[in-house]
């Protein structure tokens, strides 16, 4: 019941984030150098290109004299030749720094993610972090490459052009850039506006999908309620909208193009008009009136570059600091240094070092409340020797899965200690603890692969005789051997192929193949066919045997056969002892007992 | 050809738009090639000493403002010209976008309310079986695919067109043999292009794999974080990540080094067009054959002819995929909706029922309801039981029309009823799905979803009368929490009471529960049923369940096995009898003593 809010993010732009950001290009330190003069050369050739025209013109056509022009076809030969070597490396090196980023931000993120505590994952949408990982991350790494390339072209370009002309003719010059400063500022305009109206027709359209997602997976419900008409109607607003903000931004670019052509035409009118008078007095030549005419036209490119990279920076700034947030999110739940040091992490754990696990849980005093001041627990205490099964009943919003995810250092207790054989588990590595941890949620949830991988999953070295015992131990072995494929069938996306009961077997064998010492059940209540139902409750009992186990029951049969029943009402444990035990007492157990439980009994159908 | 029919019946509406930004484009290509003109004429025979050579009207509309020498101190009549002709060209430049915009805007508008209105009107069974998932990419996707090749792609290839024609024409009327060399390599340019963008199709398909494989390795990561970390499988997963991270980066370098191959090589193709043209250019300029003018247009026409050719090369490759996204889209529209009778027969519906040798499967030759007769009157509860497949379900589904039966006859108040309209009788059966679906809006727009009201204490008494009331007080927002991804995360039973909610505040004469209560416990579940028969004594309810309670209360209870009808009555008669119906409430009756034993 968490409602997920997104931090608000600043519009100006953020120096220190792009500063950071850049940071991640370090390792491509020679390869941007390399970019870099890359793209020098690329501007550099198109700034050349027009002057050989002039050369060409002066030396050649003008004097109708052909003294020398084999050299001069040989030198634009080497340019021509050069520039097309410098486009496939400024693609090629481009396209590497670009990958290599986003692989590398990737790799940071997700690493940061495996270390992230469930605190974050209970209040962050999976589909939030996604996004993140894959739009907003391929995004950035495009910006921040491909940016590069198109700034130090333009810049280079733009001083280059600016440069050989002033040479040539500083007057002339200055008239033919009168028109820069304004193309300068309508570009920076325009571009912020497109950009701007572009991110609406984005927004409009992933609301769009939403709604189609919603007319597909609701079609039935809206049949019954006879919908039809006025979801049609709802979604004809969503479109409409969609058509005004896309027209709208198409009007914007086709409005900027116009203008900006005719400011440089204006340039290319002037550098003609004053560039001609100067040929007719002989103050220039004509290559040189050439050269101006052709800059003038050539000087909008770069400026437009600029100006749209400009935008898309500021534009990009979401993405940066959202990428970067979960990046640098700190974990909750971290080892301290000193357990590292002497144990080990998940990446190098020093297993030698590890004790043996034993399996008593003790809750010392235990509190817990959420970040937002919520108290779930105060004061908990329980006493669980090795080897004992605990069922957990009560409400929703009890505390029952609290205790359980403190007790799998999923969570830790804001005061009071939680002890494993008598240690404080914050003084033993998580990996330990997580090791001999056997765990099977209410939805099983199995990894693309086949049903071997899944159940090796739980002991990576496991051999194909552990993984068969395993799954013989949990009754699964029936139902794979039947499968075409048997152990190496293909489970598919979240397990699609396999009916819910039997992916759930599947989770239990993965449970189970690891040994665990201490085993949690989130025990599954969807409908399961009886024959699965039964298989499961067997597997169930074989596999809590001998370990310290914690369930939290759904299912009359699997309570009445626990040592412990603990009864939580709103953070505390109100009854406990055997299911015949609190009976007796005839208390709050006694009437959820013949309200619920006995009515689940529908297992005979 | 079919699809292109299609696609003009999209366009309806728009042609003119279409035809509008057509030539808008062809007239700004016209436009945009008259400034090199303009050019040569100012270079050759204003500055330079070269006779006039240009049509006659060009030089009567010049002799109005001077002789040559003149026109020489005015310089700033071409200048301006060139700015008018760019400034035409940029009004022409306009329209093409603004109109395509629009024409383009309006056809993927037709195309997304068309696709949402077939969809939902597509009969039940086709959303029981469809892959929601593809659906969705055909209608974003796929659309966005159509969309993007009217609005620019299409409109590209008339660019580049006209620009070849009109290009060849000038070229050709300045100097033939010079046109020869400058379009020498544009068949090969462009052949180049589509070859290549043919060939690296697969290139393009294995980096978009590669991106999905590495998706869905996140998102399982993130899904099954719990298992993940219950097994402390980080470093397996880091390196599970990183193969697939690895790969997506390897290919996707691999295709941009082969984009880097092109357009090195179609770059180098061009510049030698263009070096090419330059060097023969100055020769015959230089022995007198051409002007220095003309040298000047035919290099700036061919800067201006190779970008659009390298382009079309690529747009004809990308014309294939606007092709099958159409036929994706097309496949949905084709499926066909729902019958809807011509005859809009609207009794009143009271809710007396009546089913006699009722038959139906979803295909015919396997029935999943056989030879089904009873009668119910109006105001009665009727509680059906039977195994998972026994055909509980479609014998509700039946009732509200959402399948029709083959055989036999079921009339509603004495009228047959598939002779009543599909809508009417939906609007009169109030059905609540097992699985029900919520939209993303307001818990109080979710229950007043069906009926516009006027209180907002019905809302209430709604949400109320399904024992959900005091569940939505608890959210900070009350009624005005939002559902759905953005909002709050609601538990199956409470989807289920808000499901009832807006089912009941409308008064239907029929009600149907489909396994509907099955999340709700059973002191809530009973507490329901009374509140409801208290709103609405009339209403006629079928309520399916597992739950002996309810079962119990019923008036007349159906108890089904493989599709056919095993045993009806009252509970006082089916306890009589040897049955499923009996054989659950032995087993209950069991359980009752095995607690109040283990109580003693």
């Amino acid at each position: 019941m968490t409602v997920f809010k997104e931090q608000e993010y600043s519009k100006r732009f953020d120096f220190n984030l792009w500063k950071d950001l850049i940071g991640y290009m370090k390792p491509y330190r020679k390869l941007l150098i390399l970019l870099g003069i890359v793209m020098i050369g690329v501007a550099g050739i198109d700034v050349a290109i027009p002057l050989m025209n002039r050369h060409a013109i002066d030396n050649y056509v003008i004097p109708k004299s052909l003294d020398g022009i084999w050299k001069f076809v040989l030198l634009y030969g080497i340019l021509i030749t050069v520039q097309a070597i410098n486009i496939w490396l400024l693609i090629a090196l481009a396209g590497k720094i670009q990958m290599g980023v986003a692989y590398d931000i990737r790799s940071y993120g997700f690493k940061r993610l495996q270390e992230l505590s469930l605190s974050y994952y209970d209040t962050t949408p999976v589909g939030w972090i996604m996004a993140r990982m894959t739009s907003d991350i391929r995004r950035l790494s495009e910006i921040i490459s491909w940016g590069l390339v198109d700034s130090v072209w333009g810049t280079t370009m733009m001083i280059g052009i600016a440069a050989v002309m002033l040479k040539l003719n500083w007057k002339l010059a200055l008239i033919t850039l009168s028109v820069v400063p304004i193309l300068v500022a309508i570009s920076i305009y325009f571009q912020q506006k497109i950009l701007k109206s572009y991110r609406e027709v984005r927004k409009t359209n992933s609301r769009i999908t939403g709604a189609f997602n919603e007319g597909i997976m609701g079609a039935k419900t809206t049949k019954t309620l006879v919908r039809e008409k006025e979801n049609l109607k709802e979604f004809q607003e969503l479109t409409g909208k969609m058509k005004f903000a896309s027209v709208r931004t198409a009007i914007f670019s086709s409005l900027f193009l116009p203008i900006v052509i005719t400011l440089s035409s204006i340039g290319t009118g002037l550098a003609l008009t004053f560039g001609g008078n100067a040929v007719l007095l002989e103050r220039i030549s004509y290559g040189t009136l050439v050269v101006f005419i052709g800059y003038s036209t050539q000087f909008f490119e770069p400026v437009r570059e600029l100006a749209r990279i400009l935008a898309e920076l500021q534009a990009a700034q979401a993405s940066a600091e959202r990428v970067l947030s979960l990046i640098k999110t700190e974990p909750d739940i971290e080892d301290k240094k000193d357990v590292i040091k002497k144990y080990g992490d998940f990446y190098i754990p020093k297993k030698d070092n590890w004790p043996k696990m034993i399996g008593d849980i003790t809750f010392k005093d235990v509190s817990f409340s959420y970040k937002n001041g919520e108290k779930v627990l105060e004061n908990f205490n329980i006493d669980i020797k090795a080897g004992e099964t605990i069922a957990l009943v009560g409400e929703t919003g009890s505390g029952k899965s609290t205790i359980v995810n403190l007790a799998c250092r999923f969570y830790e207790p804001t005061k009071g200690q939680i002890l494993i054989d008598g240690t404080d588990y914050r003084e033993r590595p998580l990996a330990w603890l997580h090791s001999n941890l056997g765990y099977v949620l209410q939805t099983p949830h199995l990894f693309s692969g086949t049903i071997k991988d899944n159940i090796r999953y739980g002991r990576l070295d496991a051999t194909e005789v552990d993984i068969i015992r395993a799954a013989k131990l949990v009754n699964a072995h029936d139902f794979i051997m039947k499968l075409e494929k048997g152990y190496d069938t293909e489970v598919g996306e979240g397990g699609g192929k396999l009916s819910t009961g039997e992916k759930q077997l599947i989770s239990f064998a993965r449970a189970v193949i690891a040994d665990p010492r201490i085993f949690v059940l989130d025990e599954a209540t969807s409908s399961i066919d009886t024959e699965t139902e039964e298989k499961i409750q067997d597997a169930i009992q074989k596999v809590l045997k001998g370990r310290t186990s914690f369930i939290i029951a759904h299912r009359l049969s699997t309570i009445t056969k626990a040592d412990r029943i603990l009864v939580i009402r709103k953070g505390k444990i109100v009854e406990q002892g055997t299911h015949s035990e609190l009976l007796k007492i005839g208390g709050y157990y006694y009437s959820l007992y013949t309200n619920q439980f006995k009515e689940e009994e529908k297992v005979i159908i | 050809m079919k699809r292109l029919k299609l696609l003009l019946s999209f366009m309806k509406g728009n042609r003119l738009l279409y035809i509008g930004s057509i030539i808008s484009i062809g007239l700004a290509t016209l436009f945009s090639i008259l400034s090199p003109l303009v050019l040569r004429l100012t270079v050759d025979s204003i500055i330079g000493d070269e006779p006039f050579d240009v049509p006659n009207w060009v030089s009567t509309l010049l002799s109005y403002i001077g002789n040559r020498d003149d026109l020489a101190q005015k310089l700033w009549v071409f200048g301006l010209a060139i700015v008018v002709f760019t400034l035409f060209r940029g009004l022409f430049l306009y329209y093409k976008g603004k109109w395509s915009a629009i024409a383009s805007e309006s056809i993927a508008k037709n195309i997304r309310e068309r696709l949402y209105d077939h969809i939902q009107h597509l009969p039940y069974d086709y959303h029981v079986k469809v892959d929601t998932g593809d659906l969705l990419q055909r209608c974003t996707s796929d659309l966005e695919t159509i969309r993007r090749f009217l609005a620019v792609q299409f409109v590209e290839i008339g660019r580049a067109l006209f620009m070849l024609g009109f290009v060849t024409t000038v070229m050709v009327s300045l100097d033939i043999r010079m046109t020869l060399v400058a379009m020498a390599v544009i068949p090969i340019i462009f052949a180049f292009a589509v070859i290549f963008f043919m060939k690296v199709k697969r290139a393009f398909q294995l980096s978009d794999e590669a991106e999905a494989s590495m998706s869905t390795v996140l998102q399982e990561n993130l899904s099954g974080v719990r298992v993940v970390k219950a097994f402390g499988r980080q470093k397996y997963e880091i390196e599970k990540f990183d193969k697939k991270n690895r790969e997506y980066r390897d290919l996707t370098y691999r295709l941009i080094r082969l984009l880097a191959a092109y357009w090195s090589s179609s770059d180098f193709i061009c510049l030698l067009q263009i070096a090419a043209v330059l060097v023969v250019g100055v020769y015959w300029a230089s022995i007198g054959r051409i002007t220095l003018g003309t040298l000047l247009v035919f290099i700036t026409y061919e800067g201006m002819l190779l970008w659009p050719v390298r382009q079309m090369g690529r747009i004809l490759t990308d014309m294939g995929k606007a092709l099958v996204s159409l036929e994706r889209i097309q496949q949905i529209l084709d499926e066909p909706i729902e019958k809807h009778e011509k005859h809009e027969n609207k009794p009143e519906i009271k809710g007396n029922l009546e089913f006699k040798n009722v038959y139906f499967g979803y295909d015919k030759d396997s029935p999943v309801l056989k030879n089904i007769t009873f009668k119910v009157e109006k105001g009665q509860t009727v509680a059906i039981l039977g195994k998972t497949g026994s055909g509980k379900s479609s014998l509700v589904h039946l009732l509200a029309r959402l399948y029709d039966y083959q055989r036999g006859s079921i009339k509603i108040d004495g009228v047959e009823l598939k002779n009543i309209d599909k809508k009417w009788i939906r609007q009169n059966v109030g059905l609540v799905l097992q699985e029900p679906f919520l939209y993303s809006k307001t818990l109080r727009e979710n229950i007043a979803i069906s009926k516009p009201i006027d209180k907002e204490s019905e809302v209430i008494e709604a949400a109320k009368a399904a024992a959900i009331h005091d569940s939505i007080l608890e959210f900070e927002k009350g009624y005005n929490t939002p559902v759905g991804e953005r909002g709050v995360t609601l538990s199956g039973g409470q989807k289920q009471r808000i499901a009832i909610a807006r089912t009941i505040i409308n008064n239907y004469p029929i009600l149907i529960f489909d396994d509907s209560l099955s999340a709700v416990d059973t002191e809530t579940d009973s507490k329901i049923r009374r509140t409801l028969k208290e709103r609405n004594k009339d209403a006629t309810t079928f309520i399916i369940s597992h739950r002996v309670s309810t079962l119990a209360e019923a008036d007349l209870i159906l108890v089904l096995d493989k599709g056919r009808l095993v045993q009806k009555g009252t509970h006082d008669e089916l306890i009589e009898q040897d049955g499923l119906y009996r054989n659950i409430w032995t087993i209950q009756s069991s359980l009752e003593k095995d607690y109040k034993y283990k109580i003693s």
